[in-house]
């Protein structure tokens, strides 16, 4: 029997190795057609206008910015072809490339202008308008404290010039220049019909790679290439589908049965077939799964029962057997994949491990918060917003905790608003929590723990953590920067404001046959280069 | 009946009118709202936000504009979906739900009503047996299990069906099974029932001695005596099932009417909330009215107007 | 021969014998248990239920294992000798966590099938009987309480209360019971115009009288149906509110929300979704077997 096994798993190795040594070169499907699954209805299609990932996918297919991530997640020229950004880091000039829109009209600097100061208006009631607050003037123009458009620092020079002005030097601006909010869009279909100019596939105008031919609601949209792309000829596909389906199980479904060609995060029960059929494909996510504690409840006000607590759990147990798909324990609140403090350095490599996982050591700390073997620890709630997942990690964790220090916890469950009003009255204990950061730098995570910002629902509040931030924001110094980022983090780690738990992996499902679809670390996807091999 | 049906109609007025306020004050009574988001918005944009959609009006104000928009038919703009009005979704997803819902019902008759007489024909033998067995099994099933189920067996693995999705017939074959499960056992257990009710009975002994055939029997008879509360049963099964399913609209990936019943009250969507609600109580008033017409056409004895003291 | 009145005595007035009725009298209850106990399926139907509720009652006392012990490195395993019916995806033994689930799942089915029998019959009887503007506005109520959204309500509910199985009865009293009035306020609607009606009114019956003994019974036959499968979607309505919020907090779990967490893994895993699901339709199979049983021993046509 042995021998066998021996015989066999050789003839494998020779096989892949002849696989390998003769495999031919990738050579292009005759049908280069394909489909995704976006995940929802988009809620609409204007760029200016949106907030969500499906609807960015979309609308990074049919328009183009200044600039265009590539899959290092760095920003690339785009509709700019160069720029100049003055010594105080304060004024950006982009040269544009002569390009057109899907209708065959120029696209121009005062497009660009045009669209910038439309989605500050307030009248435009953009959610993202704040994107554009690190314009000079932006968040005064669209809090209504100037009435001026021409003070927001944006003004195309000539056709093809665009000059912009920020408030303050803010490093990830040609990030930025990618995102939807800070799209083109064509004025004369949007002024004709600004609620609902996208509505209708034939006013659907951009100046992206592909455009709508068809939008079927909560079933799919179909698009082709448009013909006037400034690079129509890198495209490939000659047909993309996305589909809008809610249910991950369905797609998965119909990935199966062959109507579908890729999408993400598929059930975490199906992690490990996908990864061995070869469908399954991890990308870098830039996001954090944790538990945020009400720091003025008892009793997690006291920073020595939150570090016990977030010392009594095994992230790799719960990795590998809840969770699954290879995510990272997060003994730290910023993921990696974030800029440190010079070129090719990650934050998170920089900054290391703030705890370890040590169920003595936790005890310990617990017994010196007056807890001794959890004896009078008052019951806890674990506060979580409905979802499967959700409601199992809590689950384990909950075990974990009962095991490890011999504390009664209870799970919570909650409708979605409802969470979100339990969590901003500070009417929780521990709430599970999770970000994904909304551009590449370490202070989309850090920032949001500042005393009064609007999304710190842990009543926690720190002079000293609040100087450090917002002296980063003045600072243009990358390594001074980093350096504040790093203490900043080392204070929120130390108090264990929130308990990470473990960072984010993309997890993208694809049939062998696709290939060049690029996924950000933001969540986003551009099939600007993808193609199907035989 | 003139009369009576103009009351009716009054009354169907008041209702849709107390169903809209109530809906109107329970949604505005639970936390949250359309624009709420995980991470908090500056306090400027949702102002203009508010501003926009008016949603800073006073309560009363924004009820009785809604209100008087009502009138006119027009259930306003979506919250969710910027740019589509309440009416554009029911217009595209009605027709759908409308198709899928009438087909289950189609079927659930076909099959269950059949089943329920033939197993009564035969009571406590093999056939009565497997066809109870399996109407007991189909309402012990949930459609969210039902629906995953056939998706899987009939899609994944024998692939004789696409998995999801919506357009051809062959679409509609497995969400239309997963729909009609439950009713049609209804309909088979209801008519089980009535058919030994009838079978009991002294004037089915006369019409058998006399010589009628069971078929007569059963067409004479059992069904005149079963359809009274089929139909009863009919009427608001009918106004839930063509607007559609969530679970089964949404494991099918169908472009209906029933996801919205739970997704716009999940995204506080007011007006859609108010839009799906209404025209769910307009359907279910208006088929409850037809199913009262309809007693009276099986029961010629039955009285709808004088109360009976 | 002559007759003479002494050859003749008198007859001992025994009235009483006379009038003494061969069969004990029983009432109609009475009359109706002594008809169900002999209804073999029936009686197995009763004893099915009676088996289920004692192991939802005393076999979580027994199992060595609480709901919520965890396994990990033992998750989603097979039946072992440890694990009688195997563990669930976080390594739990299924069998405890079964017979947990029954002491939610039967409680909701039991209460639904209450209201239904209860209100639902009442007031649906109480409507079709007097019909007219009573019945009307009745209907109407019924109307309003089916069309607003019960998630509506619900997320109010979750606000204001504690979460508990007690919510899941605030809100399944709220709407259980509303098909049930309809079909019986059908069937009293035709069934008062019937002759019966006219002779119990004539030896002076009074209504509640006619309602609850003449025109209930002789409507057995849909409201039996309509309470037993309006059982098996008061407990899925339950899992859905529990996995909203409103009702048990996990880790407990009824068999509903077993059910929907044995769907995540049902691919790899089917077992996990076949025992819930066969603890419900044996559930039901029971109540289907004891309805058909209380039927035909309440229905008056068969009274013998």
């Amino acid at each position: 029997m042995r021998r066998f096994a021996a015989i066999l798993a050789s003839a494998v190795i020779i096989m892949v190795l002849a696989t390998s040594a003769f495999a031919a070169p990738e050579k292009l499907a005759r049908q280069q057609k394909m489909s995704y699954n976006v995940g929802a209805e988009p809620a609409t299609l204007d760029p200016a206008l949106s907030t969500g990932i499906p609807e960015a996918v979309i609308e990074l297919s049919c328009f183009e910015g200044l600039t265009r991530m590539d899959e290092n997640n760095i920003p690339q020229p785009a509709i700019a072809t160069s720029w100049t950004i003055s010594p105080d880091g304060l004024v950006y000039t982009f040269k544009l490339r002569r390009s057109s829109w899907s209708n065959g009209q120029p696209v121009t600097a005062a497009d660009f202008e045009w669209a910038w100061k439309r989605a500050l208006r307030p009248e435009t009631a953009s959610e993202y308008a704040y994107q554009l607050y690190y314009l000079k003037n932006g968040q005064a123009f669209n809090e209504g404290t100037i009435t001026d458009e021409n003070l927001v620092g944006v003004k195309a020079l000539d056709q093809y010039t665009l000059q912009v002005t920020l408030e303050a030097p803010t490093p990830f601006f040609l990030q930025l220049c990618a995102f939807p909010t800070l799209m083109p869009v064509y004025r004369k279909v949007v002024e004709a019909n600004p609620e609902g100019w996208f509505q209708n596939v034939n006013n659907y105008i951009g100046n992206g790679p592909f455009k709508i031919t068809k939008w079927e609601h909560n079933s799919k949209i179909e698009l082709v290439p448009n013909p006037h792309y400034w690079n129509r000829s890198a495209i490939k596909l000659t047909n993309l589908t996305f589909y809008l389906i809610d249910d991950v199980q369905t797609a998965l479904s119909m990935f199966e049965t062959g109507q579908l060609d890729a999408f993400d995060a598929p059930p975490a029960a199906e992690i490990d077939r996908l990864i061995q059929q070869g469908f399954l494909h991890k990308s870098p996510y830039v996001g954090t799964y944790y538990y945020m504690f009400n720091t003025t409840a008892k009793p997690v006000n006291d920073a020595r029962v939150r570090r016990a607590l977030a010392m009594a759990i095994d992230r790799q147990q719960l990795i590998d057997r809840v969770v699954r798909g290879g995510q990272l324990p997060a003994l730290a609140y910023v993921p990696g994949g974030l800029p440190g403090s010079k070129a090719g350095v990650e934050f998170r490599d920089e900054g290391g491990n703030y705890f370890t996982e040590d169920v003595a050591a936790a005890k310990k700390l617990l017994a010196e918060a007056g807890y001794p073997d959890g004896k009078g620890f008052p019951t806890i709630s674990i506060l979580y917003n409905t979802s499967d997942n959700h409601k199992k990690i809590a689950e384990a964790i909950q075990e974990m905790w009962k095991k490890n220090l011999g504390i009664d916890v209870r799970l919570t469950n909650q409708e979605w608003q409802v969470y979100l009003d339990s969590r901003d009255a500070l009417d929780y204990q521990v709430a599970r929590a999770g970000w994904i950061g909304d551009y590449v730098d370490p202070n989309t995570f850090l920032d949001m723990w500042t005393s009064n910002n609007g999304n710190n629902d842990s009543g926690w509040k720190n002079a000293k953590y609040d100087e450090l931030i917002f002296g980063a924001a003045k600072t243009t110094d990358q390594a001074k920067r980093a350096k504040m980022l790093h203490d900043a983090e080392k204070i929120l780690m130390d108090e264990m404001v929130v308990m990470p738990i473990y960072f984010y992996v993309n997890l993208n499902v694809y049939k062998p046959t696709i290939k060049g679809v690029s996924y950000s670390p933001l969540g986003f996807v551009d099939f600007t280069n993808a193609y199907v091999i035989e | 009946m003139g009369s009576y049906i103009l009351k009716r109609f009054v009354s169907v007025v008041l209702v849709v009118f107390v169903v809209s306020t109530a809906t109107f004050a329970l949604m505005r009574a639970i936390p949250g709202g359309p624009f709420r988001r995980e991470k908090a918005l500056p306090p400027a944009i949702q102002r203009n936000i508010e501003a926009r959609y008016k949603l800073n009006d006073p309560l009363i104000k924004q009820y009785a504009d809604y209100m008087k928009n009502l009138l006119k038919g027009d259930f306003g703009p979506s919250y969710k979906y910027l740019g589509r009005s309440v009416n554009d979704i029911i217009r595209d997803g009605f027709p759908v739900s409308a198709v899928l819902g009438l087909l289950a019902i189609a079927f659930a008759i076909i099959v269950g009503v059949p089943a329920g007489i033939i197993s009564a024909l035969n009571q406590n033998k093999w056939q009565d047996n497997v066809a109870m067995g399996i109407a007991i099994i189909g309402v012990s099933v949930p459609s969210f299990v039902m629906a995953t189920l056939l998706m899987y067996v009939f899609a994944v693995k024998l692939r004789w069906l696409p998995a999801a999705m919506w357009g051809t017939p062959k679409h509609a074959i497995l969400p239309m099974l997963a729909l009609a499960a439950f009713p049609a056992a209804f309909f088979a257990r209801l008519m089980r029932s009535s058919t030994l009710d009838v079978l009991s009975q002294d004037y089915i002994r006369t019409a058998r001695s006399k010589g009628l055939s069971w078929t007569a029997v059963v067409y004479k008879h059992v069904l005149k005596n079963a359809i009274l509360p089929l139909v009863t049963y009919l009427g608001p099964q009918v106004a839930a099932i063509t607007t559609g399913s969530f679970v089964v609209e949404n494991i099918f990936a169908i472009p209906g009417l029933g996801r919205y019943y739970v997704t716009s009250i999940y995204n506080r969507d007011y007006t859609t909330i108010l839009g799906v609600t209404i025209f769910y109580a307009v359907l279910l008033v208006l088929l409850n009215f037809v199913v009262d017409i309809a007693y009276r056409w099986i029961d010629p004895r039955i009285k709808l107007t004088a109360a009976k003291e | 021969m002559e007759y003479s009145p002494n050859l003749f005595k008198p007859v001992a007035k025994d009235i009483e014998a006379a009038e003494a009725i061969v069969r004990p009298s029983v009432t109609y209850w009475q009359d109706a248990w002594r008809r169900l106990k002999q209804n073999r399926m029936a009686m197995v139907g009763l004893w099915t239920i009676v088996v289920i509720l004692l192991i939802a009652v005393f076999g979580p006392m027994i199992s060595p294992y609480s709901y919520a012990d965890q396994e990990l490195v033992a998750q989603n395993q097979g039946p072992s000798a440890k694990y009688w019916l195997g563990t669930d995806d976080l390594g739990r033994d299924i069998l405890t966590r079964l017979m947990y689930g029954a002491r939610i799942s039967l409680t909701v089915g039991v209460l639904a099938s209450v209201l239904n029998l209860t209100v639902g019959v009442v007031y649906g009887g109480i409507s079709g009987f007097y019909g007219g503007r009573v019945d009307n506005i009745m209907m109407r109520i019924v109307e309003i309480l089916t069309a607003i959204p019960m998630l509506l309500y619900v997320i109010l509910l979750m606000v204001i209360l504690e979460p508990g199985l007690q919510n899941i009865l605030i809100a399944l009293g709220l709407v259980y019971w509303l098909s049930m009035a309809r079909i019986v306020r059908g069937q009293v609607l035709s069934l008062k115009e019937q002759d019966f009606v006219l002779a119990a009114r004539t030896i002076g019956a009074n209504n509640w009288r006619i309602i609850l003994r003449h025109l209930v019974p002789n409507a057995m036959g849909p409201i039996i149906v309509t309470a037993t499968l309006n059982i098996p979607s008061a407990i899925f309505t339950e899992a859905f509110l529990s996995f909203i919020g409103l009702g048990v907090n996990a880790p407990m779990a009824s068999w509903g929300a077993l059910a929907s967490d044995a769907l995540q893994v049902f691919r790899s895993h089917p077992a996990q979704l076949f025992y819930p699901a066969v603890a419900i339709s044996v559930t039901m199979f029971a109540f289907n077997f004891l309805g058909d049983g209380l039927r035909d021993a309440l229905d008056p046509k068969q009274r013998k």
